[in-house]
């Protein structure tokens, strides 16, 4: 077991640099998830760290030896690939011992090994059949397996229940996270659902275009998250934004207030506030509230009202064209074509530097306890 | 739709039957005696099965010698093909290098030299080498590769994924290992219909003997076969015998690698 350091890590294919700079410090132990959109470059960092893929430029440590120039097979990694690989003309043990076997380990230790694997697994009476007999959640078992049996100091894996049903995955998802706790070992797990990176993991690294967005804790990005990607990447619906400007800052107490606004917000940050212009006022959907036309911040139109059941999405316009998304509850009688007003509780407010960095925000004493532990 | 179907099998009869006459015909034609073969109106069926011509061709001239040499050049040479073909076609499908994919169309552009063309300056080399009137350049050759089967087996591996190799090499193979570990048993219906092509052309092969071949005992089968078309008679009831015989083995093997190559194409495709 071991923590794992990434240093300034760089990966350009041609002219097309892909990892632009990566530090990353993940703990032993520790369940780690990289999470982004499509084609930000998770499964090339990913593949990096096995050495799958050769560096442009940086360093890689795992505990405390640094593999960056080690071949894959030195490094005690293994990996969990997402369409499974597992060898097709190899039955299950076969496959699961390959590794070992190669490694030039004792056969009693290998029949040991794959016997304790696949108990864990409970794939024992798979053992003598070939990946073509397998469904893909069995797949998905072998492929872990085979991980496994190596007993390896850090274990990636690349979206790896992408490929099974809704009902399996979320199966999968609460054994991935037992075998974690079970085995205590590094796990990094990549993944473009963020419900799966909320759940599994301690920490989640939001990427994007390359960069690291944010590195924390799942609470931390979804109430403090670092800048507008984050903000708009964590959370479902997406947060809203709106353009607003600070009238006024006093202490660190900032007054903004945008196009349409009918009465300015005063909201409470954790530092000094400056008076700026071009801030982005952010609000998740289920903290705004609905109310009579003109009352509240704002007036909108509803544009459609999507019925969940425990709770509805409530689509509204305003005036100037501006799209936003609230979450009321089931019953909630908006229609299309109501004219509604829009209140913006002040200390669910989130607020974005013109660079797009988040201001540092205030939270309540619950949820900053929430976030300490 | 019976009719439909009843019209189906009978343009397969047919075919078959067109197919197959050729070789019925050269069958019953061994079986002849001299007389039948000459007779007119023609003799359709022998009065008598004369199976004692299939003994008598054979002994009239060493064929056994001429077996021999024949096994020697095809087992040898098909091994060599099965080996070289399928090390470089892994070597383009896996492999990055400078200069990879012009090769590549280089060896593909080595299929559209005739051998007639290259007959004259490969006699010169094997001639240098001393290894005229030896098996050795029905052999050897083909522990080189050869263009068409690299890129049939080149297709094939490209076809694997790549996370195969990935998982390998995680697992601790090298690239030796990967290659005979994962991708020659995974190649297995593509080498055997590399091993059955590549196994009919060395055994029907009659030019390359005909030039490299001065001796009997150095003959092939076909070399041998020919020896019965002599300067002023052709024993055609010989050259039927033997002809059957020489159909026989490919025959079998086609019989047994179809099988192979069918099962193998319906087992991937069914389950992904
Ligand atoms: N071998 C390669 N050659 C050139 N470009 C590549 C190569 N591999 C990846 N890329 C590019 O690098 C970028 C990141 O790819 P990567 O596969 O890491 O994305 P990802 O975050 O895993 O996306 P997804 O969620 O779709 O799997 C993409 O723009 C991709 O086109
Ligand atoms: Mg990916």
């Amino acid at each position: 077991m071991a923590g794992l350091r990434i240093e300034n890590l760089r990966k350009s294919f041609g002219a097309v640099d892909v990892l632009k700079g990566i530090d990353l410090d993940i703990r032993d132990g520790e369940f780690v998830s990289f999470l982004g959109p499509s084609g930000c470059g998770k499964s090339t960092l990913l593949r990096s760290i096995a050495g799958l893929e050769e560096l442009t430029d940086g360093a890689i440590h795992l505990g405390d030896r640094e593999i960056t120039d080690l071949p894959s097979a030195k490094r005690d990694i293994a990996m969990v690939f997402q369409n499974y690989a597992l060898y097709p003309h190899m039955n299950v043990r076969k496959n699961m011992s390959f590794g070992l076997s190669l490694n030039g380990m004792k056969a009693d230790e290998i029949d040991r090994r794959v016997k304790d694997a696949a108990e864990t697994l409970r794939i024992t009476e798979l053992l003598d059949r070939k990946p073509k007999q397998l469904s893909g959640g069995q797949r998905q078992r072998v492929a872990i397996g085979r991980a496994i049996v190596r007993k390896p100091q850090l274990f990636l894996l690349d979206e790896p229940l992408s490929n099974l049903d809704a009902g399996l995955r979320v199966t999968m998802r609460a054994e991935l996270a037992a075998l974690h706790e079970r085995l205590g070992v590094t796990m990094v797990y990549v993944t473009h659902d963020q419900v799966e990176a909320m759940t599994l993991s301690s920490r989640v690294v939001v990427l994007d275009k390359g960069r690291v967005s944010q590195f924390g804790s799942p609470l931390e990005l979804f109430h403090r998250p670092a800048n507008l990607f984050v903000a708009g990447f964590i959370g479902s619906p997406k947060m809203n934004f709106l353009p607003v400007r600070a009238s006024g800052a006093d202490g660190a107490r900032v007054t903004v207030s945008g196009a349409g606004f009918r009465q300015p917000l005063a909201v409470e940050l954790a530092a000094q506030a400056a008076a700026v212009d071009d801030l982005t006022l952010g609000i998740r959907p289920d903290q705004m509230r609905i109310g009579a036309p003109e009352t509240g911040h704002l007036t909108g139109t509803v544009r459609l009202v999507e019925r969940l059941g425990t709770e509805s999405h409530v689509h509204v316009a305003l005036e100037d064209g501006t799209a936003l998304v609230i979450i009321t509850d089931g019953t909630h009688p908006g229609r299309a074509h109501d004219r509604v007003g829009l209140t913006i509780p002040a200390e669910a407010a989130h607020l974005f530097a013109p660079t797009g960095e988040a201001l540092p925000r205030k939270l309540d004493p619950d949820t900053e306890r929430l976030l300490q532990v | 739709m019976p009719m439909r179907r009843t019209l189906g099998y009978g343009a397969l009869i047919f075919l078959t039957a067109l197919f197959v006459a050729p070789f019925l015909w050269t069958l019953i034609t061994a079986l002849k005696s001299e007389a039948e073969l000459y007779a007119y109106p023609p003799v359709f069926w022998p009065e008598r099965l004369r199976w004692e011509n299939f003994s008598n061709a054979w002994t009239a001239l060493p064929f056994t010698t001429f077996l021999k040499n024949s096994m020697i050049v095809v087992v040898l040479s098909t091994l060599g093909q099965l080996a070289s073909s399928s090390l470089v076609a892994y070597g383009f499908a896996r492999f990055q290098f400078p200069g990879r994919d012009p090769l590549f169309i280089l060896l593909l552009a080595t299929m559209m030299i005739p051998w007639d063309v290259k007959m004259i300056p490969l006699y010169m080399e094997f001639n240098y080498l001393g290894w005229i009137n030896t098996l050795k350049p029905l052999i050897v050759p083909a522990w080189f590769g050869e263009a068409f089967f690299i890129f049939l087996l080149r297709q094939y591996i490209m076809t694997i994924p790549m996370e195969i190799d990935e998982a390998a090499r995680m697992d601790g193979a090298n690239a030796w290992q990967i290659y005979w570990r994962i991708h020659l048993p995974l190649m297995a219906p593509a080498l055997v219909l590399v091993g059955t092509f590549h196994f009919m052309n060395a055994w029907n092969d009659y030019l390359g003997p005909l030039i490299y071949l001065n001796d009997q005992t150095t003959y092939t089968l076909p070399l041998g076969l020919a020896l019965f078309k002599g300067l002023h008679e052709v024993d055609y009831i010989s050259i039927a015998a033997i002809t059957v015989i020489l159909c026989l083995p490919p025959l079998a093997l086609f019989f047994y690698a179809q099988r192979y190559i069918m099962d193998n194409a319906l087992g991937s495709s069914v389950k992904g």
